[in-house]
């Protein structure tokens, strides 16, 4: 359980700002997935005529893989927000002055960073009930998508964790003193005067793990659940499943998390740029 | 070795329920002892391909024209803010469409198998990363040092092997730590090409036998050990490079 890394620097892994990019990159990107659809058009066109061709069932299907995409988006929203939640608590958890508070949330911390993600999925999965009781006795199944959206805001968790630890201890140590000089309680210390210095600092963070989040959510076909790459193997099947499908739709899925993430890395390159903390 | 775990197995089966059938079942035994290999050989695979990668790729981006570092850094985006399990199924279901396929006598086989394709779309993903932490690195060598070495008559390739590799490796190491920690767990989606790894394997064992929380702890403990033993190694060639007086 030796997790050696434990700065805040190396709790993010893009921390390393690209020199020059902007929005052109991305256009150019485009540009050439939209080239390597038109080729595949092109190529399917000539090769049968009875059949619809690649590009059409992906159309066809189109409104399915994008509902699939919404669910992405609603578990990434929900596993970001409880897993800021249960994240900041185990941070400040961390430096809590209670020996055993400190070792056991350290533990929790450390295991949740060190397993991958796939694995923590198939023991949420399983191992969670299948239904579940509410108060008035009645019971209820419990969605797949809840309990995966549960199962990735922990990964989250553990290293949202790392970064509020981080944080708190880059806080200049004359703060802590000043407050006590101030005769603040430890407590009116962190609420006051630690805890919202450290906002500032985590947003770039923070926001490059959601990223990483939503990266994550495909896994969720594995078990089942219908988001946008089990409902783009659904649409493949029932477009007849042929083998030059694979490549065109495996292609716009791609594309399809392509847009939606690179915005949010290019602004997240932005604030850490802006926030930048000088020493 | 399995002789000499089996019968404490089997009494703790026998006596709790506890059903760890991977240690005192031969063929479950074998099948497990093979899965460990291949997630090794995958992790390892992919390292070395994502560190190549990752050095050509920061060699390039100093020293290559413009449209060779703007077609890096579409590269570095591309495979960054995708999801990784979507180019895995890309590689291999997309590409590996494509690939010639080799008669074995009477059944015919991919040219690549799916473990190398995990190899490679992992070795890639990874390699994205690297780039960026080698770049970083060479970067951040201070300039009065090349100057330095540039008074001392040092030419331009001498500076480069004497004085910036060794200086930029040793900065990017922390962030290539946590890199390399993180492609090693990723090697546990080379699950949904069914590449027969630690993941996969467990995953067939507890489907026969029903014993899902013993494998679940087996395939934890699995990848918190080769995790802690990877930071750990690259823990001690970073304390083992400190130069004193350089650095924090």
């Amino acid at each position: 359980m030796t997790q050696v890394r434990t700065e805040t620097g190396n709790a993010r892994p893009a921390q390393y700002a690209l020199s020059g990019v902007s929005w052109y990159h991305g256009a150019i990107l485009l540009l050439g997935f939209v080239i390597v659809f038109a080729a595949v058009h092109l190529n399917s066109r000539e090769a049968d005529a009875t059949n619809l061709s690649a590009l059409d069932t992906l159309s066809l299907w189109l409104p399915f893989i994008l509902k699939g995409f919404g669910l992405n988006l609603l578990m990434s929203f929900l596993a970001m927000a409880i897993a800021t939640v249960l994240g900041v608590a185990l941070g400040i958890a961390q430096v809590s002055q209670l020996g055993v508070v400190r070792v056991a949330s350290k533990f929790v911390t450390h295991l949740f960073r060190n397993a991958p993600w796939l694995v923590i999925l198939f023991t949420v999965m399983y191992l969670l009930p299948v239904e579940a009781t509410l108060w008035g006795g009645e019971k209820v199944i419990i969605p797949d998508w809840i309990k995966a959206t549960f199962a990735f805001s922990l990964p989250v968790m553990g290293n949202i964790s790392e970064i509020v630890r981080g944080a708190i201890n880059s806080i200049p140590t004359g703060q802590w003193e000043s407050a006590e000089g101030l005769a603040f309680t430890r407590r009116q210390t962190m609420v006051h005067i630690i805890l919202p210095q450290c906002i500032k600092r985590s947003i770039p963070p923070w926001m490059n793990w959601y990223a990483l989040l939503t990266l994550a959510t495909p896994m969720a076909s594995i078990l089942g659940v219908h988001e946008a790459v089990g409902n783009a193997q659904a649409a493949m099947e029932a477009g007849g499943g042929r083998p030059e499908f694979l490549l065109p739709f495996y292609l716009f899925l791609l594309c399809l998390f392509f847009a939606y993430i690179y915005p949010i890395a290019l602004w997240t390159r932005k604030l850490e740029q802006k926030y930048a903390v000088s020493h | 070795m399995f002789e000499l775990i089996a019968p404490f197995f089997h009494d703790l089966y026998d006596k709790t329920g506890l059903n760890f059938n991977i240690f005192y079942d031969r063929y479950e035994y074998d099948r497990f002892l093979s899965g460990a290999v291949i997630s090794l050989k995958l992790m390892f695979g992919a390292i070395l391909l994502s560190l190549v990668i990752g050095i050509l790729g920061a060699w390039a981006q100093g020293v290559g024209s413009r449209v060779l570092r703007g077609a890096i850094n579409a590269y570095i985006q591309a495979f960054r803010n995708t999801p990784p399990m979507i180019q895995l199924l890309f590689f291999y279901f997309g590409l590996g469409a494509f690939t010639p396929q080799v008669d074995m006598g009477g059944y015919t086989e991919p040219l690549v198998s799916a473990f190398a394709w995990a190899m490679i779309a992992l070795g890639i993903f990874g390699g994205a990363y690297n780039v960026e932490i080698f770049r970083s690195g060479l970067e951040a060598v201070p300039r009065p040092t090349l100057e330095a070495s540039e008074s001392l008559c040092l030419s331009k390739w001498q500076t480069y092997r004497h004085v910036t590799l060794p200086l930029a490796f040793r900065i990017c190491l922390p962030s290539l730590t946590s890199n390399l920690i993180s492609l090693a767990k990723t090697t546990s989606l080379a699950y949904v090409i069914s590449v027969p790894e630690m993941t996969y394997v467990l995953n067939q064992v507890w489907s026969d036998t029903i014993n899902v929380p013993e494998m679940m702890l087996i395939l934890f403990v699995f990848y918190v050990a080769v995790v802690a033993l990877l930071g750990a190694g690259l823990h001690f060639l970073e304390r083992k490079l400190a130069l004193p007086g350089f650095g924090r």
